[in-house]
């Protein structure tokens, strides 16, 4: 009788039919946000690194490294800064328009989001040491990784 | 004196904890009956302690204790007294127990009100609120002892990071904390239901108002926590896809889904495993959310103390919770019996539409957060961020938002799509309309605004659809929350889609007297002085902005510098209009004298926050309807029982 009366699902198979399309669906995001996370998700590079293997124009990737002694320029418009990120065996020059973070200074280290315009890697936003406690963990890696030799060379 | 009566007390919570999972399960056996009275004296009594307990560190933190390692590591005297009691929570140790806490008092509470659930399903989800109490008891008391003692007292404490001293830390973590664990109860009336074998529409009844009141605070929370980062951080953004953010919208995502689905059930009997599922899953959130937070995994200023033990131990207590909560479904799921079915055109199939959309977006979210962990695994260093979020789950969110303006209309089980055709051709049509219109007149505009804009407009009148007919006074008050809170989704989403389209920025170095414009609004840098608070000083700029060329208003935005712990912070200013908000942050002194300032004009930017409340407040008018609806039940129960029993004596 009800069978009749919801368009004429068998019992047994609503559940079935259910668990179906929530199965199709769930599979459904999980490959789109494979695909999607394949081409958006922004990759963490050092000066060496990009030197050595160049990501494409315009995509978004992270650039880590030391903010060199003396490369810091303030341009005409007093908000917009260039700085040469180095790692001890490679000079990438960084371009940002906006406000500094409080300890961005030379010789120290920066995280810079934003993407290769050329040669240079325009920023759209600075990650620097924000005190003793609050370090940007790809900073922390950084600092792991390269160790000492980036500090020991740009001191 | 305090700290060890505190954590005296936290212990005897924690043995009455493991009474009252005993007790709860043997009295689920015909021999242990006896045992059944104690559970709920337990519940309530454990409940009470915790409190004490947790009273006795507010206690610590207001008198500055510096013997109190906790208190000395993240405290100050000079801090001012809110920051001294909101800095209880504004930590590693003292957070967990206010976790605990909220888990104890909420089982204490279940406790002493439910009435409405089978006395041994009750008895199971006592049980279980225990043994997932007793996990986090372990934890704290294991690894995160919040009151231990310093061998000799500190001269002065080292204070709280400057970020989080803010009126925000008073309410955010609690509310959002309420929201996480109060999904504890929902987790444990699951596990109870599940080994009674007793889902049904009386335990989606008792289990609703529970979800909605922890959905309330996760809702209030997030919104909060989304305001306090727009004008603390200085980025004039209100959402960064950042993971700790990701961690409290997963638990929103999935307590909304459990929400709509619970009252599937209690209503029609219908997706009765799915709602179990669900209600695994949203507290399994919450503690995903919790270890992605709290194991240093991250780093964030959430994060605090970085402790790869601790990490651990959260990833085991998930382990043991969530996998034998699912286990426990696994084995149980085909013991549910099927509900009653419905049509593929039905109230019932826009929910189940509703709930797979939410569960989409619940895992695209899931995915992009954890992705960075797991190519890190591999060697390679990510970060996930808008370009990922914002389309991927726009695909998920735009079609749930057209189902939500046609599903409250529908019949429950079965409808006719031409009754309803002539009803939602109005929002179809307004919103093509409205999209027309955004194409034409702001030819530049991206996808997702414009689709944003047109869907949000549609949604926004067609909330109010289901009062039509209606006699108003008479319409239950559970109608008018859903009114309201889809009304709020709309009104959330036309400010975030103004915002993202309309906005306006403005980066200049300016000297004293200098004038700038951004949208409509023209400013004039008046001066620079600089200005001292409790902690901090500070240098402060006046900034006279006039909105098309009106009468102007002054904006006082700061750069802090704090001494307790050093840090510095600015501290944005913002000018609220109707129609939009003027942000302004003071930047640094050039080498010429120049200030650095940045302004926003950001067009309907306030309706998000005021959405994300309007939200709350139709869960709030959904859960006083559902609570004194079942008040009056009950009232009328006992007078038909006890008018039962005063004929039976007459006879």
């Amino acid at each position: 009788m009800s069978t009749n009366s919801t368009g004429g699902i068998k019992p047994k198979h609503q559940r079935l039919v259910l668990l179906v399309i929530a199965l199709v669906a769930l599979v459904g995001a999980g490959l789109l946000a494979a695909y999607a996370l394949s081409n958006q998700a922004s990759y963490f590079y050092v000066p060496s690194d990009l030197v050595k293997d160049k990501p494409e124009q315009g995509r978004a990737i992270r650039l880590g490294g030391m903010v060199e002694k003396g490369s810091l320029k303030t341009r005409a418009d007093g908000v917009t800064i260039d700085f040469i990120v180095g790692d001890g065996k490679a000079r990438v020059p960084v371009r940002y328009t906006g406000i500094t973070p409080d300890l961005f200074v030379e010789g120290s280290g920066v995280v810079a989001e934003g993407r290769m315009e050329g040669e240079t890697f325009v920023a759209d936003n600075l990650l620097a040491k924000h005190d003793e406690k609050y370090v940007p963990r790809q900073m922390g890696d950084m600092t792991a990784a390269q160790a000492k030799e980036v500090v020991a060379e740009t001191k | 004196m305090i700290a060890e009566l505190g954590l005296a007390v936290l212990w005897m919570a924690a043995a009455l904890a493991v009474l009252q999972l005993f007790a709860g399960f043997s009295a689920l056996r015909p021999s242990g009956k006896a045992l059944a009275g104690v559970v709920r004296p337990l519940a309530v009594m454990q409940g009470a302690l915790v409190a004490v307990s947790f009273f006795c560190l507010i206690d610590l933190f207001l008198e500055t204790d510096l013997s109190v390692k906790l208190v000395a590591e993240n405290s100050h005297s000079m801090k001012p007294f809110i920051f001294k009691l909101a800095g209880t929570w504004g930590n590693h140790e003292g957070s967990m127990l206010l976790w605990v806490t909220i888990m104890a008092v909420s089982g204490g509470v279940v406790a002493l009100v439910e009435k409405r659930l089978r006395e041994d399903t009750l008895l199971a989800t006592l049980a279980g609120q225990a043994f997932v109490s007793l996990g986090f008891y372990a934890f704290l008391l294991l690894s995160s002892n919040p009151f231990e003692r310093l061998p000799e007292p500190a001269p002065e404490g080292a204070g709280l990071n400057p970020l989080l001293q803010d009126i925000g830390l008073a309410f955010h973590p609690p509310t959002l904390y309420v929201g996480y664990v109060g999904l504890s109860v929902a987790f444990s009336f699951a596990i109870g239901a599940l080994i009674t074998r007793d889902v049904g529409p009386a335990f989606a009844r008792a289990m609703r108002p529970w979800v909605l009141g922890a959905w309330i605070f996760l809702t209030v929370g997030i919104t909060a926590g989304s305001y306090w980062a727009y004008y603390t951080l200085g980025w004039g953004g209100w959402w960064f896809w950042d993971p700790v953010e990701n961690a409290s919208l997963m638990p929103w995502l999935a307590a909304t889904a459990l929400l709509h689905s619970a009252s599937v059930l209690a209503s029609r009997n219908a997706l009765r495993a799915w709602t179990v599922m669900l209600g695994v899953i949203a507290f399994s959130m919450s503690m995903v959310g919790t270890f992605l937070v709290r194991s240093g995994i991250l780093t964030s200023v959430h994060a605090f103390a970085v402790d790869p033990e601790r990490g651990s131990f959260i990833l085991a207590l998930l382990a043991i919770y969530i996998g034998g909560a699912l286990a426990l479904f696994g084995i149980r799921a085909s013991t549910v019996t099927e509900g009653e079915r419905f049509s593929v055109f039905s109230r019932e199939s826009s929910l189940v539409f509703n709930n797979v959309m939410l569960c989409g977006i619940l895992g695209i979210v899931l995915l992009g957060t954890l992705y960075p962990l797991l190519t890190e695994a591999f060697g390679a260093k990510v970060s996930v961020g808008p370009p990922y979020f914002n389309p991927v789950s726009a695909i998920f969110a735009i079609p749930m938002m057209m189902v939500m303006t046609v599903g409250p209309l529908l019949r429950w089980r079965k409808d006719k799509p031409g009754r309803i055709t002539a009803t939602v051709a109005v929002p179809a049509l307004l919103a093509a309309l409205v999209l027309l219109a955004v194409a034409i007149m702001a030819p530049g505009i991206r996808v997702l605004p414009m689709l944003g804009i047109a869907v949000g407009i549609g949604l926004a009148v067609a909330s109010w659809f289901p009062l039509r007919g209606r006699n108003l006074r008479r319409t239950p008050l559970s109608v008018y929350g859903m009114v309201f809170g889809h009304f709020g989704i709309a009104v959330a989403l036309l400010g975030a889609a103004a915002e993202s389209a309309f906005s306006t920025e403005r980066l200049a170095a300016m000297n004293v007297g200098d004038t700038q414009a951004v949208g409509p609004i023209s400013l004039k840098l008046e001066n620079i002085e600089p200005v001292a608070g409790p902690n901090w000083t500070a240098l402060e700029a006046t900034v006279s902005a006039s909105y098309k060329g009106g009468t102007p208003v002054t904006l006082h935005p700061q750069a802090r510098t704090f001494t307790s712990p050093p840090g510095e912070r600015t501290e944005s200013a913002l000018h609220t209009r109707w129609n939009g908000q003027l942000y302004a942050v003071l930047g640094n002194e050039g080498e010429d004298g120049r200030w650095q300032m940045r302004f926003w004009w950001k067009p309907f930017v306030p309706l998000l926050w005021l959405g994300g409340l309007l939200v709350a407040f139709g869960g709030l008018l959904a859960l006083i309807g559902r609570v004194v609806h079942d008040i009056k039940r009950l009232r009328a129960e006992d007078k038909i029982a006890y008018r039962k029993s005063q004929q039976e004596q007459l006879k």
